[in-house]
């Protein structure tokens, strides 16, 4: 195998040590920021898992509502029968079969057409819980209760970002990862390098799934009551997006630098202007579509890049002139 | 002439009522550099995409050294060993030169990884003269130089049969002497390679055989210099008043 590059050794030493000091987060503090964490520590971890298929493959999906009700409903359906860490292990065999399918059936599928195709998946999986549910079920919501408090579910979210931290990154040392690349640059070149599109397509969209569908059993706790609207709620999927972009995606850890500021920012105008949200909600999607196409890392990669062949430009002009 | 390594027979390809390729038959010898030429039209790129995988042909069969591969698709035909340039040039824009040859490495027939496919890529990159610019990324590149990025990637798969689709058009006359010369050589270390080709000094001096469509059908198939001098084929290319 390949050596580690000594930046790769770094930014895994400083991973760890954030790891282990946000690990201690719930001892001092309570209540309000716990909460406030909680939310930040879910986001970190979709977006980040949305952002494994999304980023290299340049396909926007509206699917993460779907795989977190999934996942969400993993928990709901079986909490009376099972062990929790069963029920997080149904969410990931769900999560995976759901996204291998949606995969299988979007092959050719590109561009707006799979945006349309995923949000209406969310619409459908809610709808068809709600009608099973009035037809057979009786109710339309099922209760979970677990001894689980805020501190366990920050835990379980940090686990879950960490885990999808360093999948994301084998994945980035591997073949998988380089015909990932290959595919977002130019899907013909691709197949005829020999990257098998299809597969390299489902088993990053089935990876990406299965943790999203996590994300959602971890939740299932926190809710206690869950109703389709709720769990297959399509502002999940939009938030997703709206948080890695703000970030950016050419990185693992793009989408984290968009998540903690946007989940501080949105639960304040949540908090003081409830009736606004929305409306701000998408004034915010335009502009960073707008302003910042790349994300926050991006633009600042481009800064930096542009800076240094300045720079060089510089060096070499003043080369010349010493001749 | 030695046992083929490619059999092209009778292969045809519709797109709906307009026949692109019409039962065209040929061989391919081992080692071989053969020119695949033809007026606009008259299907050699489509010729072309029926043996890299890109499409896959209504009828007839395509053997590569005895296996019939029609219809399969372009990532399988890459690992059994067909790589290709495409006709306009594509590279990998936001990889640097030499990450768009280890795609190549990898993936194609090859399967090389880590150091090995770094390593090749280099090797590569050299041979096709852009020693020095490994780390360049190709979007700041000119014309010839992704070009060269795109032979490079092809080749790093080492592939049976090299397929270039009008990799000569567009050069000026000095990097079109450059250009023949690298085919040139390539062809000389042993590679098989179709060339689709629309510069007819370059098919003169680089092939010794070729093969002429015309509207589909193959119309001549012979030694370049009597197949270029047949009145059919100058018919086809400049009509019936030169003929």
């Amino acid at each position: 195998m390949m050596n580690i590059p000594r930046k790769e050794l770094l930014a895994l030493g400083a991973g760890l040590a954030g790891v282990a000091v946000l690990a201690f987060l719930p001892l001092v503090t309570e209540g309000f920021w716990l909460s406030l964490s909680v939310n930040i520590m879910l986001y970190a971890a979709i977006c980040t898992a949305w952002a494994l298929f999304s980023g290299p493959t340049h396909l926007v999906s509206l699917a993460s509502a779907a795989f977190f009700g999934v996942g969400t409903y993993s928990v709901a359906i079986f909490i009376d029968v099972l062990p929790f860490p069963a029920l997080i292990l149904i969410a990931v065999v769900a999560g995976a079969l759901l996204a291998t399918l949606v995969g299988l059936a979007t092959l050719r599928l590109s561009g707006v057409y799979f945006v349309i195709f995923t949000l209406g998946l969310a619409e459908l999986l809610g709808q068809i819980v709600t009608w099973v549910q009035t037809n057979f079920g009786g109710t339309i919501g099922l209760y979970v209760f677990t001894d689980f408090t805020e501190t366990h579910l920050y835990w379980m979210l940090l686990a879950l970002t960490v885990v999808v931290f360093v999948t994301g990154w084998l994945i980035n040392r591997s073949r998988l990862g380089l015909a990932l690349r290959i595919i977002g640059n130019d899907e013909a070149v691709a197949r005829h390098v020999g990257v098998d599109t299809a597969r390299t397509r489902v088993i990053l969209f089935a990876v990406s799934g299965a943790f999203i569908a996590v994300a959602g059993a971890i939740m299932a706790p926190r809710y206690g009551y869950i109703t389709p609207d709720a769990a297959f709620n399509p502002m999940t999927s939009f938030l997703v997006v709206i948080m890695a972009l703000l970030g950016g995606t050419r990185r693992l850890w793009g989408p984290l630098v968009g998540v903690v500021p946007f989940t501080v920012v949105m639960d304040f105008i949540s908090g003081h202007f409830p009736n606004q949200t929305a409306v701000i909600m998408g004034l915010a999607f335009l502009a960073i579509v707008y302003v910042l196409p790349d994300g926050v890392t991006g633009q600042l990669e481009t800064l930096f890049r542009r800076r240094r062949s300045i720079d060089k430009s510089l060096l070499a002009a003043s080369a010349e002139e010493g001749r | 002439m030695s046992v083929p390594l490619l059999t092209i027979n009778r292969v045809r390809k519709a797109f709906g009522g307009l026949v692109a390729v019409n039962d065209v038959s040929f061989e391919v010898a081992k080692g071989e550099l053969l020119g695949l030429i033809g007026p606009n039209g008259s299907g050699k790129t489509t010729m072309l995409n029926l043996i890299s995988g890109a499409l896959s042909p209504t009828s007839g069969n395509i053997l590569l050294s005895g296996q019939n591969i029609a219809g399969r698709p372009a990532h399988k035909l890459a690992r059994i060993g067909v790589a290709r340039t495409f006709q306009l040039v594509r590279v990998l824009p936001s990889m640097s030169a030499l990450e768009n040859v280890i795609a190549g490495a990898v993936f194609g027939h090859n399967r090389l990884w880590g150091a090995e496919a770094l390593a090749l890529a280099r090797v590569l990159l050299e041979r096709v003269g852009l020693k020095g610019r490994e780390e360049v990324p190709v979007a700041a590149m000119t014309y010839i130089d992704q070009k060269r990025i795109e032979l490079a990637r092809a080749l790093a798969g080492n592939p049976h049969v090299l397929l270039l689709d009008e990799w000569l058009a567009g050069l000026n006359p000095s990097e079109l002497r450059v250009g023949i010369e690298l085919i040139r050589e390539i062809s000389e270390q042993g590679r098989t390679i179709i060339m689709v080709e629309h510069v007819m000094d370059a098919i003169r001096s680089l092939c010794s055989r070729c093969v002429v469509m015309n509207s589909g059908t193959k119309i001549a198939d012979g030694r370049s210099a009597d197949v270029l001098a047949d009145p059919d084929v100058v018919r086809a290319y400049l009509g019936d008043d030169h003929a």
